[in-house]
């Protein structure tokens, strides 16, 4: 038991926005009388919140390094702008479309990132420009007006799903990726267990372990069941979980990630470790302006058109999750899941709050004081763990 | 009425495993300029701290008589309303400012919150007179020097009807003519009735202008020098400060010295805001495997500025001069040229130049040398918790876990985190800056034994320290530094506490190394 409840105080952070989520996730199932749980509200959970959550990983790295970015939503629009030009007006083929869509997203970032970390002006500053910019060279672009619609397979990146195998209604290849992803997960965690005993390093109870597997394995398989009674795994879903995987790796396993950390945690002594911590931070906005321009085709694609107006306000969406989702705004702190899991519980709010009939009034209100509180709470634990 | 304006009597400050402060007794008196001396550490400033309600009355044992009357400070404030004024070595003024601005700071002259400017200017006139300052007081303290600033913090003081004056280093920063201004300007105060408290490294200055001097030494009172009796020479006042003998306080050790490892030649380095302000000049040194050498100075002689500027240039500009490395010349223009050919430097400021106080021990540990735990780029977290172990163990860092925060760690801990980040990249060279600064005698001990250990190793160490029975206890050579020079190298035979004292306050030995 003991073990337990240092497990939990060491992590109460990321097990505190988990417990949360949870409740709020229960809280709308009761609210709504099991509506939320449906297989098709489910589904569409994630294409709703499928580009917010992937502006939330670009999103979590900057705030990492303690900088910000303001200027995600517009550079939403301008990509989605660049994308509509290209294939509506000058019948570009979608995937070259989509290469040079991306290829922006890294321009804007270089151009950023240039600004913040080699000539040091604050993030704050140089983005809210690059939000002024970018929105304005949207209207530019587009002409004021909005431009429809794409070409047919562009709607995959917002409204396709994996093709299924066989004939039936129930989808099972979802199912069948599902249970795969579970076997991989529980030879990854045997073979962390196996390492740390081979190191003779101490290791987490046997039952904690296998009562920690078998919640996330039902979760998993569960939401995939769901998913597989409607229309299977949504391509959003994919991507999504492509960037998790991918970034928890980094920031967890690799170098660079540890570089990013230690730049946001304390620059000074970065510095003086031998870290380039300029570099780390103009990558840093590189790599979120790729992945805005990402988080943008999947916007157009999802709007079927290029609007002016489009993605406006998507950087505070991304940003609160961000803080929800536990991290700091003076930087070094946070981390890739608990970015997802803050967006997840604004997406379920928001969906949560459509189905039972609040008004859009009452859902900004209720997200601010979630916001307001999920940081709060932060504060107040670091401020008790301080005496 | 007592001839004594203050009265400090058997004043006893505890920090958590320090007694800062042991019995001290300070008697001021009136009308008169007494120094305060003592090494680095020794306790003056928190004496001063203790006087200006810094650390509020209920904190220290002893009382405290100002004018008479027992006082009890709760802050800053009410000391500054009974007359006391603390003029801190770095100065406290808002360089955007106005001079006139700047005097009447959070001590307006105004009617209904509306400033009375005509009169702000008037009265900013008048005090700047009376401290022979004269620019316009709508100058922005930003266009006028350090040692004109000086005389903005007086004036300020002045404004506030000041009746002890207490001075912290006034003269470090200054030239040769701003340091003679002060101390006039201190005299002439003196006439005027005010008292000060002058707290200084520069035994010249004390020993010329002081009507009597305390002694501090380990944050204990050693002996009160009325000049009027009895004449302060610098060496009367030296031989006080230092009087105290080298016990076991560092571990045995034979030095086993072998070739010359580093040098620095004709090494240059200027002030990185004021390009035109040499703070490193034509500096040669060396150092050889199994030595360790100290690097003794005052604050502001350029001892960390030289290290810094060595460690991949993190310090300075216009860094002209060559570094050998086992006789080969290198170009180490970044930090990871330097860590890469093997030179580590811990710096004097674990806080903020040496540790992720967020991040945890294990992280903390592995930092500056991620390759040695890592596969392409990928960390192996076994490995890595298995090398912080090893270090963990070898240095005695007293933590519950590796995944503890460094920022909850004690000082000593955190220093012991530092010094196992910079083995970790095992290095040759290994620069230690201030590495026992406030931390408890135990845990020196344990950081002496590890350098001892680290020199046994073949590494060369050089330890750059303000308390000089450190830099005596671990050396086997010294270098002395003093305004950017080096002004004399001591073999540990030569070297005790008061040639190296004499060196640092620049009057030099025999072979008269004044270059001032």
């Amino acid at each position: 038991m003991q073990t337990l409840i240092n497990l939990f105080r060491n992590n109460i952070r990321e097990y505190g926005m988990i417990i949360a989520l949870v409740l709020i996730t229960a809280l709308f199932w009761v609210l709504t009388g099991g509506i939320t749980f449906n297989s098709l509200n489910l589904t569409n959970l994630i294409l709703q919140n499928g580009y917010i959550l992937v502006l939330a990983v670009g999103m979590v790295l900057v705030i990492i390094t303690g900088n910000i970015d303001l200027s995600v939503g517009s550079v939403v629009a301008f990509v989605g702008a660049i994308a509509g030009v290209l294939m509506i007006n000058n019948n570009v083929p979608v995937w070259l479309a989509i290469i040079l869509s991306l290829v922006v997203g890294a321009i804007i970032g270089i151009w950023q990132g240039f600004w913040i970390a080699y000539v040091g002006i604050p993030s704050f500053i140089v983005t809210l420009a690059g939000m002024l910019i970018f929105r304005g060279l949207t209207l530019y672009l587009l002409d004021g007006k909005s431009l429809a619609p794409f070409p047919d397979s562009f709607g995959m990146f917002s409204s396709g799903f994996l093709p299924n195998i066989g004939s039936g209604d129930f989808h099972i290849l979802s199912m069948v990726l599902s249970v795969i992803l579970s076997i991989f997960l529980i030879y990854l965690e045997i073979n962390k267990r196996k390492r740390q005993l081979n190191y003779n390093f101490q290791v987490v109870p046997m039952w904690i372990m296998v009562t920690k597997l078998v919640l996330l394995l039902y979760v998993i398989n569960w939401f995939t069941y769901k998913l597989a009674l409607n229309k299977g795994i949504p391509i959003v879903l994919l991507i999504v979980l492509a960037l998790i995987f991918i970034y928890t790796f980094i920031m967890k396993n690799t170098v660079s990630g540890r570089h990013i950390y230690a730049t946001g945690g304390n620059k000074k002594a970065a510095d003086l470790s031998g870290i380039k911590t300029k570099r780390v931070e103009f990558w840093v906005f590189v790599n979120n302006g790729i992945i805005a321009a990402l988080a943008g085709l999947m916007f157009a694609s999802r709007l079927n058109s290029a609007t002016p107006s489009a993605g406006n306000m998507l950087e505070l969406d991304a940003i609160a999750a961000v803080f929800i989702g536990g991290a700091s705004m003076s930087g070094g702190v946070g981390t890739v899941i608990g970015a997802i899991v803050g967006g997840l519980v604004m997406g379920v709010m928001n969906n949560g709050m459509s189905l039972i009939g609040i008004g859009i009034d009452w859902q900004q209100a209720i997200k601010g004081m979630v916001l307001l509180l999920a940081v709060g709470f932060d504060v107040f634990n670091k401020k008790r763990a301080g005496k | 009425m007592s001839k004594y304006i203050l009265e400090m009597k058997n004043i006893t400050k505890r920090f958590p495993g320090v007694k800062a402060l042991d019995n001290v007794n300070l008697k001021v008196e009136k009308g008169e300029i007494h120094s305060l001396v003592g090494e680095n550490g020794a306790g003056k400033s928190t004496l001063m701290k203790v006087l200006s309600g810094v650390y509020p009355t209920g904190s220290y044992d002893g009382s405290i008589h100002f004018e008479g009357k027992e006082a009890h400070f709760k802050d800053i404030k009410q000391s500054e309303n009974m007359g006391i004024v603390i003029i801190h070595q770095e100065l406290a003024l808002s360089p955007f400012l106005s001079i006139a601005e700047n005097i009447f700071l959070g001590n307006e002259i105004h009617s209904r919150n509306i400033i009375k400017w005509q009169e702000t200017i008037q009265q900013s006139k008048e005090l700047l007179d009376r401290v022979g300052l004269q620019e316009s007081p709508e100058t922005a303290v930003m266009d006028i020097g350090v040692g004109k600033q000086q005389l903005v913090e007086i004036a300020k003081a002045l404004s506030k009807n000041v009746k002890l004056l207490i001075l912290d280093e006034p003269t470090a920063a200054l030239n040769e003519n701003d340091s003679e201004n002060l101390l006039r300007l201190l005299l002439e105060l003196k006439k005027q009735g005010i008292t000060s408290i002058l707290i200084s490294h520069k035994l010249n200055e004390v020993s010329s202008i002081s009507d009597a001097i305390t002694i501090i030494r380990d944050g204990q009172t050693i002996e009160t020098i009325d000049t009027k009796k009895e004449k302060a020479s610098e060496d009367r006042i030296i031989k006080g400060m230092v009087g105290r003998e080298l016990t076991s306080r560092f571990p045995d050790r034979v030095p086993n010295i072998g070739e010359t490892v580093f040098e620095v030649k004709n090494w240059n380095v200027y002030h990185p805001q004021h390009s035109d302000r040499k703070m490193i000049d034509n500096i040669n040194i060396h150092i050889r495997r199994g030595e360790i050498v100290g690097i003794a100075g005052l604050m502001g002689a350029g001892r960390t500025e030289l290290a810094m500027s060595i460690f991949g240039k993190s310090f300075g500009k216009k860094i002209e001069g060559t570094l050998l490395k086992d006789g080969k010349e290198i170009e180490a223009n970044t930090v990871s040229d330097a860590i890469r050919y093997g030179i580590a430097y811990v710096s004097e400021d674990r806080k903020t130049y040496g540790l992720n106080l967020i991040d945890d021990v294990k992280r903390n540990i592995t930092l500056s040398n991620l390759k040695r735990v890592s596969n392409n780029t990928v960390i192996d977290e076994n490995k890595e918790i298995q090398e912080a172990l090893y270090l963990r163990e070898k240095l005695n860092i007293k933590t519950p876990t590796l995944e503890q925060l460094a920022g909850n760690l004690s000082g000593g801990n955190q220093q012991k985190i530092v010094l196992g980040k910079w083995i970790f990249t095992e290095p040759d060279i290994l620069i230690l800056d201030e590495p026992t600064r406030g931390i408890d005698v135990g845990a020196k001990f344990e950081i002496y034994s590890q350098i001892n250990e680290l020199a046994a190793n073949g590494l060369g160490v050089l330890v750059i320290s303000s308390e000089l029975p450190e830099v005596l206890g671990l050396s086997d050579r010294i270098y002395v530094m003093n305004a950017g020079k080096i002004t004399g190298e001591l073999t540990r035979d030569e070297a005790n506490q008061e040639s190296v004292m004499r060196y640092m306050t620049g009057f030099g030995g025999a072979n008269g190394a004044n270059t001032n």
